[in-house]
């Protein structure tokens, strides 16, 4: 029988999956920066603010379909093109953010 | 976020755009390890002039307010520092990320908790080998066990582990056991580093430099392991400079986004750089940190690339590169603006292949290391004296 993976290294990101950001960095506003910033182990991250939006909704808590939903609130979706970009983009970060490292599944 | 959706970089450049973003604060030449590639001065035994506590919160806080992120307490051994909680404490307050880098020696488990209470967010411990005896041969104490331990708690306290494993000659062909060893103290980052070639290395260069195929062998364990362990261990590996055939883009430069303060106050660009004879560099004692990175001569002197000389001025490497480093072209051809030596298009790039031939010759009679001693450090002293 295989053993149960250790590490949570899943690419694929269901709509239920809950995501948090990595115990060992932290996100926070860099006011020398004028942007958010990941510090982490002998690295700086600055995050552009698309990024640094969906960061802040990555509590544990949310599942990515709430993250999505949120954001829909926040920007004027009345064009469907735009609905539809802001899912894609969100499913894109949570890839891109979880494969460096940065996020982890709860 | 721009009305039209979102933008598929999640990353802005982050250029120092002229800040120090990274301080490295040797709190003092203390170490009860004698490593012989210390990068320590070869006479540091006669620093025994700290900074305080306060000069050294003042150094974190003018930092801070030139927009340094980093922070990396190191030595020495920094943890022979009485107030390195309260140093910790401080840095983590100001909203630096704080990394200690040990030996693991005088690092007890309480003080862990203290650090750990205090702010502190990561910790490179240095393990030499997976072998008891060529940890303690090479550290020249009764360490390893102490530094597996001390591994164990790091993990328990809930911190990242990171350990530094630097490479040598008599160490490389470990490299399968080594990992294996990383694996099951759970290391969340290995660095797997090289050794650099400057004061108490470079008088060992000859015994500590790997041959070529000792290199190879290594990349080629150190890439079977990142496929097999993914996220799970983070490993970062790279080709010695000496055996490459760019040289390293050393501290991204000059005076770039790097600030070192030596433990008497002495503020560099990088950790090596009072080799450079020459330069002048100011002292926190005397002077603001924003005026050290901004305004003082030994900061400015090799910023940019105005400098450089050929075969560097016209080269299309130059920005990835920024020529190398200085201390090594200084040490190595005397004139820290030349191209470092390690570049194949250096007219002095002969130095670094003769050293590699002469690490590597058949029959060459291995010498003991010169360990980082207080009395090695007296014997040089003597001896180039009598020259």
């Amino acid at each position: 029988m295989a053993e149960a993976p250790q590490v949570d290294e899943t690419p694929q990101i269901d709509p239920a999956d809950q995501f948090e950001v990595h115990p060992f960095y932290v996100f926070r506003w860099e006011e020398s920066q004028e942007a958010h910033v990941l510090l982490y182990p002998e690295g700086v991250v600055k995050l552009n603010d698309t990024a640094a939006e969906i960061l802040k909704l990555c509590d544990g808590d949310r599942s990515v379909t709430q993250i999505i939903d949120e954001l829909k609130n926040v920007y004027d979706v009345s064009d469907p093109d735009t609905a539809s970009r802001i899912e894609a983009g969100v499913y894109k970060f949570l890839e891109d953010s979880h494969a460096k490292g940065w996020t982890r599944r709860k | 976020m721009p009305k039209d959706g979102l933008e598929e970089n999640n990353e802005v450049k982050l250029d120092g755009q002229g800040k120090p973003l990274w301080l490295c604060l040797e709190l003092t030449y203390r170490c009860p390890l004698q490593c012989p590639w210390c990068n320590n001065p070869l006479d540091f035994d006669t620093y025994k002039d700290e900074l305080s506590t306060d000069d050294w919160v003042r150094v974190l806080r003018e930092g801070r307010e030139m927009g340094a992120l980093q922070v990396g307490f190191t030595g020495g051994e920094p943890m022979m520092r009485k107030d390195i909680v309260e140093i910790t404490a401080e840095a983590s307050k100001l909203g630096y990320y704080t990394n200690l880098v040990t030996g693991g020696v005088g690092l007890t488990k309480d003080k862990l908790e203290a650090l750990k209470e205090a702010g502190l967010n990561q910790i490179q411990l240095s393990i030499q080998s997976c072998d008891p005896v060529m940890t303690n041969k090479l550290v020249g104490a009764e360490a390893h066990d102490d530094k597996i331990q001390t591994a164990h708690d790091i993990k328990d306290l809930g911190f990242p582990l990171s350990l530094n494993v630097p490479v040598c000659r008599e160490s490389i062909d470990q490299t399968r056991e080594i990992l294996d060893m990383c694996e099951e103290v759970k290391a969340d980052y290995l660095e797997y580093v090289q050794i650099q070639y400057y004061n108490w290395a470079l008088l060992n260069r000859d015994e500590l430099l790997p041959s070529r195929d000792q290199v190879i062998y290594a990349e080629e364990l150190i890439n079977e392991a990142r496929e097999r362990l993914g996220k799970k261990m983070t490993i970062y590996f790279v080709v010695p400079d000496y055996h490459d055939k760019f040289p390293k883009a050393c501290m991204n430069g000059w005076g770039a986004i790097h600030l070192t303060i030596a433990p008497d106050g002495t503020a560099m660009p990088c950790q090596e750089a009072r080799i450079i004879k020459e330069i002048d560099f100011p002292s926190v004692r005397d002077h603001d940190l924003s005026w050290i990175w901004h305004e003082s001569p030994a900061f400015s002197l090799y910023r940019g690339d105005d400098w450089m000389k050929e075969p560097c001025r016209s080269c299309d490497n130059k920005e990835q590169d920024v020529g190398g480093c200085r201390c090594q072209a200084y040490m190595l051809t005397g004139d820290a603006t030349n191209t470092d030596p390690v570049c194949y298009k250096s007219p002095h790039h002969h130095i670094i292949e003769e050293a590699i031939e002469a690490a590597d010759r058949v029959g060459r009679n291995p010498r003991p290391y010169v360990m980082r001693r207080v009395q090695s450090a007296s014997d040089l002293r003597q001896s180039s004296a009598g020259e």
